[in-house]
Formats: C-alpha cells, sequence, structure tokens
C-alpha cells in the first residue's frame, strides 16, 4: 500500500518540480545573458496556454506515440521511486526516446524527419554510456536493484566517479542543452525550423513539454544515485548538476551531430570502460 | 476566468512574418527581443514555427506574391490568434501606397487586431502593440473587464 502512495506521490509530484526546475533555468539563463527574464512559473502559463489551444492534426499516428512517450517516461519514474531494476529503466528509457522519434517520423514534413534523425543520432551517444552505467553500477552493489544502491553505506560517487561525468554529458544531451541541442532546441532557444517539434502543436506540444519535466526529474533522481546515503547529499549533486547544464548551455555553441556522436563516445564510453575495467581488475567482478 | 484564459494572456508566442517592407520594423521587432528591452519578462517568446505561434506580428505592405504567403501562415497557427500590423506600411501601405504591385495593409487580407504606428515602429511602440493585442485577448476569453 506505501509502495502505492510512493508512486501517486511521485507521479503528482513530478511535474510540479520540472517545471518548477525550468522555470528556474530560464531565469538563470536570462540573468546570465544580462535579462530579467520571465517570472519563476512562466512554464506552467506557457504549459496551461498550449492545453487551451486548437489542435491541428496532421497525423493521428503521431498522437499516439507522442502519448507513449509520455507514458514510458512516467513508467521510467515509476522504476525510480519504487527502487526496481535499473537495468530495465534503461532500457524503457530506450523506448521512450524511440516513441519520440516515432513521432517525428510519422509527419510528412521533411524538417520533422531531419528532426526525428538527429533525435536518433542523440539516442545513439547516451544510451551506450546509461547501459555502461548501470554496468557499473552492478560492479559496486552486485545487483542492479536501486534499492541496493539506497541500501549500500559507501556512495558511488567515490568508486565510479569517472561515470557521473559521463552521466554528466547524457544529462546535457537529455536537457536538449547547447551544445547537445541537436534534435530540438531547449525552449530559450530561438530557431527557424524547431527540428523534431515542427509537426507538434497545441495540445500535444503541451504533453511533450510534460513528459519533458518528468525526464529532467528523473534523470535528477538517477545522478542523485550517485550519494544514495544520506540521500539528501544526491539531491544536492544533482542541482548541482543542474546549475552545472545551465553554465554549460550558455558558454557554449550548437555542436553538430556527428561531433556529439564522436564527442559522447571518445569521451564518455571511454571513461565507462576504463571504469569497469579497473573494477574488473580489482574486484575480479562479472 | 478559467487558468487556462489566464495562461493565455501571459504566454503569447509571437512570429514575425515580413512582406516586403523595407526591414526598418523588422529590425526593431529583433530589437525588442533584445537584453535592453527583454520581452520574455512578459512570457512573449519569438518562435519561427506558425504552429506553435499565437500572435502574428506583420511588418511591411502586402504585395500579390506575399499575400498568399501571409493567408497560409495564418491559416496554420492554431486558435485563438492575434495579427499585429507593425509600421506605417503594415498598416496603411505608407509610401507604397498605390504602387501597381501592392494590395495594401494587412487588413486587405487578414482580420488586424492592433496596428502600430511609426516608420519604423519603436520598439516600446511594438511592445505597447502586443499588450494592447492581450488586453484585447482577455476581453475576448473573459479575463479582464
Amino acid at each position: 500500500m506505501s509502495q502505492l502512495w510512493i508512486a501517486v506521490i511521485a507521479v503528482v509530484a513530478a511535474p510540479f518540480v520540472g517545471g518548477f526546475l525550468s522555470g528556474i533555468d530560464r531565469r538563470v539563463t536570462a540573468r546570465l545573458q544580462g535579462r530579467y527574464g520571465p517570472p519563476i512559473v512562466q512554464p506552467f502559463y506557457d504549459f496551461f496556454k498550449l492545453l487551451g489551444k486548437g489542435r491541428i492534426a496532421t497525423s493521428k499516428t503521431q498522437f499516439i506515440w507522442i502519448i507513449s512517450y509520455l507514458v514510458f517516461m512516467i513508467a521510467c519514474l515509476l522504476f525510480l521511486v519504487l527502487q526496481q531494476d535499473i537495468l530495465l529503466l534503461v532500457f524503457l528509457l530506450g523506448f521512450a526516446g524511440i516513441s519520440f522519434v516515432l513521432a517525428g517520423f510519422s509527419t510528412k514534413s521533411p524538417y520533422s524527419h531531419f528532426g526525428a534523425n538527429r533525435e536518433l543520432l542523440q539516442i545513439l551517444s547516451y544510451e551506450p554510456i546509461l547501459l555502461l552505467f548501470a554496468l557499473g553500477v552492478y560492479s559496486q552493489t552486485g545487483s542492479f536493484m536501486i534499492s541496493d544502491i539506497l541500501a549500500s553505506e559507501a556512495p558511488l560517487l567515490a568508486s565510479i566517479w569517472p561515470i557521473f561525468i559521463a552521466l554528466l554529458v547524457v544529462l546535457t544531451i537529455k536537457m536538449r542543452k547547447s551544445p547537445f541541442d541537436i534534435a530540438t532546441s531547449h525552449h530559450g532557444h530561438q530557431e527557424l525550423v524547431k527540428g523534431i517539434m515542427t509537426e507538434i502543436s497545441g495540445p500535444y506540444y503541451a504533453l511533450v513539454t510534460l513528459t519533458e519535466w518528468y525526464e529532467l526529474v528523473l534523470l535528477l533522481g538517477i545522478v542523485a544515485l550517485f550519494w544514495a546515503n544520506p540521500l539528501w547529499i544526491g539531491i544536492l549533486i544533482a542541482l548541482a548538476a543542474f546549475v552545472l547544464e545551465l553554465f554549460v548551455d550558455n558558454i557554449n555553441a550548437r555542436m553538430t551531430g556527428g561531433w556529439m556522436v564522436r564527442f559522447s563516445w571518445a569521451v564518455g564510453l571511454v571513461l565507462c570502460i576504463v571504469t569497469l575495467t579497473y573494477w574488473w581488475i580489482m574486484k575480479g567482478v562479472f | 476566468m478559467g487558468i487556462i484564459q489566464k495562461s493565455q494572456v501571459k504566454s503569447p508566442w509571437i512570429m514575425h512574418f515580413c512582406n516586403s517592407s523595407c526591414n526598418g520594423c523588422d529590425i526593431e521587432v529583433l530589437a525588442s527581443l533584445t537584453p535592453l528591452y527583454d520581452v520574455e519578462r512578459f512570457g512573449i517568446v519569438n518562435m519561427g514555427n506558425p504552429k506553435h505561434a499565437d500572435v502574428l506580428v506583420v511588418t511591411g505592405p502586402v504585395n500579390y506574391r506575399t499575400a498568399r504567403v501571409l493567408k497560409n501562415l495564418y491559416d496554420q497557427i492554431p486558435d485563438p490568434k492575434m495579427v499585429i500590423a507593425v509600421g506605417a506600411c503594415a498598416s496603411t501601405g505608407g509610401v507604397f501606397h498605390n504602387c501597381y504591385n501592392i494590395l495594401g495593409g494587412v487588413d486587405k487580407v487578414l482580420p488586424v487586431d492592433v496596428y502600430v504606428p511609426g516608420c519604423a515602429a519603436r520598439p516600446e511602440a511594438i511592445i505597447d502593440g502586443v499588450v494592447l493585442a492581450l488586453q484585447k485577448l482577455s476581453k475576448a476569453v473573459g479575463v479582464a473587464k
């Protein structure tokens, strides 16, 4: 019964936390650019306005994929808060990403197709790192369960810190921040053709925004697992990582998709593999 | 007064379209997005895509070429939507009035909500125009009296 309550509270509270964080994001970004910036609750205004907009249907399949993007993201969050298997969480997150790609591919607009192809490149960049992160967790706790991470005394950050650095790259990609805002830019950036979002409008844009809030909370939760005991230090680390992303966003220009794949594989994958090899030699796990 | 109606007034995303103007007004529209004026304070964001926009900001007189593009863009904006004609040319045709290729102001093609005067219109006047359009919208959706 208590598990059910945790799940309900997480599903209800996560959009508020995510929306509030993205409001802080827009405010901090504006201050870094020498502007005053919108009110903190501006993302909620945007969300409710989009819900009230008229529906323009270019493809009905797209709506199904957008809804499945939302549903799989909520499922990922439930896996995290109910302390389930982190490997399955990574696979579910991958399928959520693929749903969004299929939403982009299900219209006829070539801009949407370009965006979807670029989103695939992003998945290619971050998915192996997340998978190796799950292996890194296994090398320390001997299981893939999140409950075992929370039960263990030694923080993951002390033993597999290179994977933490790789995960920061994943965080930049997933938050759609420069230099990795390849498929579409984050809200604060203004661009001519909005990549994968080109054909998504009105209430469906609102659903994608809602999914991104869930995604933000989920990813910060995963970052917080690096210092799971006590958890409040982990949450502070996650918030610090969030602020770091805002700075990275504002001091970088957008790079090309190929550069993103090369960077995330050359830095992220190498860091993960070196860490895993080290622990394989030291502890003989796997 | 619902939360959706209140949000519609708080979050106008503008799309900017240049008919056949001298680009004077376009530069002023973009100037109002800079840190000096910072219209994002009011939730105003410049969108490149009509499907995401709420307010269509048009500069320059309508000619026979741009008329159908303008109509197409207007049709792609989901309801509720507003149109703001920025500058003397967009309002009446301006110095291009009665030219052989010019239809006239934007109101020859679209229902215009707010006219912003000036040649070129100053950023303050443009922001004032957007605020006027929002007041009109809030009256239409029943937020204000």
